[in-house]
């Protein structure tokens, strides 16, 4: 569910941090040193990265290319690789009964067990493709506002990582107190009593 | 800066709270009105999620559907539900937007904006997505308004007449 989709679901952030004057050269050399790289060919079985906004399997953050309007457009791209316990099992055991055949002692120790496994599960990453998923991203830098489109927790969580750490701004998701404390403009005394405030009682 | 967790779930009633104000809102609107445009109109949609808490585990309530009667919402209601996801349909001039809140951090979903036309060529889709974003914005400005206008009424002392006029309303 994208930004042109037909119906999106968006969670909304407050960008944390100040801006200055190579901003805009920061945040292009940020989205190109962490692009999108492919992971077919590696062992690994996750990968983030920032991608084009208009086209997702050939990021290009050159010129102007992330600019719309007064806004930043880009995704986020995680492949995942996903493998059945069941396929890892099946490998896995197969893998242990033919090294302890080799073996003349009978068992295998914990470090062997473990190499077995992760020797197993590099190979099958390798076997299989990993299956993308995008996210849109707008960033309206001049109101420290970015709207993310997916309310999923684990993608959420990977933009927010990716997000501190290429740009170095910390991203606060706008949740209710957040947006009463610190974005509704209240004076001191307002905000002390939003902090005293408990659960109101409709049952009675 | 506050501990963002901590506050996170401490607060997290101020988003099923204004849920509930809303939906008390839309409709009552004779009583609180929520626009002094005549021609805006904030309506319940077409689901409500509710949770109670019984002891130590929590019942959920879902309630969807078109012609959904919202008798059973009310009665959840009168049991001590909170709101936890409500859908809205927003009419403003010939218009309309539809979305899911989520009380508990004021998450969108499922919004869907008025059509903005086609993309036939590749030129057409910043136009596209200029279009987009602002019918996007006018929504979240829209709640984010309310939601400042709901803060300033809970935190006065007027808030407890519409803790009671809500209650009325649940048992009438």
């Amino acid at each position: 569910m994208g930004l042109l989709s037909p119906s999106v679901s968006i969670t909304r952030y407050h960008v944390d941090g100040k801006t200055n004057n190579s901003f805009l050269e920061a945040v292009r050399e940020g989205l190109i040193k962490y692009s999108f790289k492919e992971i077919d060919e590696e062992s690994s079985d996750k990968i983030t990265g920032w991608t084009s906004f208009n086209d997702h399997f050939n990021p290009d953050f050159n010129g102007s290319s992330f600019i719309i309007d007064t806004v930043f457009v880009f995704s986020l791209r995680i492949d995942k690789k996903s493998l059945s316990p069941k396929i890892i099992n099946k490998f896995y055991q197969r893998e242990m009964t033919r090294r302890l055949e080799k073996s003349d002692r009978g068992y295998l120790t914990t470090s062997e067990k473990k190499q077995i496994k992760d020797n197993v599960l590099d190979t099958l990453y390798l076997r299989i493709p990993a299956t993308p998923n995008v996210y849109d991203i707008v960033w309206n830098f001049e109101k420290s506002l970015l709207w993310f489109f997916s309310n999923n927790k684990s993608a959420r969580e990977e933009l927010e990582i990716l997000f501190q750490k290429t740009f170095n701004y910390r991203l606060v998701e706008i949740f209710p107190f957040f947006k009463a404390d610190l974005l509704s403009g209240l004076q001191a005394g307002q905000r002390d009593k939003l902090s005293g405030l408990s659960p109101s009682i409709f049952t009675e | 800066m506050f501990d963002i967790s901590l506050s996170y779930n401490r607060y997290g009633f101020l988003g099923c709270e204004f849920l509930l104000w809303l939906w008390f809102c839309s409709n009552n609107s004779g009583l609180y009105k929520l626009f002094d445009n005549k021609n805006e109109a904030l309506e319940i949609g077409n689901k409500i999620i509710l949770e109670k808490k019984n002891n130590s585990s929590f019942e959920k309530i879902t309630i969807k559907g078109e012609e959904a009667d919202l008798e059973e919402a009310m009665i959840s209601l009168k049991k001590g539900a909170i709101v936890k996801e409500l859908n809205f349909l927003y009419k403003k001039e010939n218009k309309e937007w539809r979305f899911t809140i989520t009380g508990e951090n004021l998450c969108f979903t499922n919004l869907k904006i008025p059509d903005v036309g086609f993309i036939e060529t590749k030129k057409d889709i910043e136009g596209f997505v200029v279009e987009k974003i602002y019918s996007y914005n006018l929504i979240f400005c829209l709640i984010d308004d309310l939601y400042n206008k709901y803060i300033l009424l809970r935190i006065s002392d007027e808030w407890k007449h519409i803790v009671f006029d809500i209650k009325k309303w649940m048992n009438y």
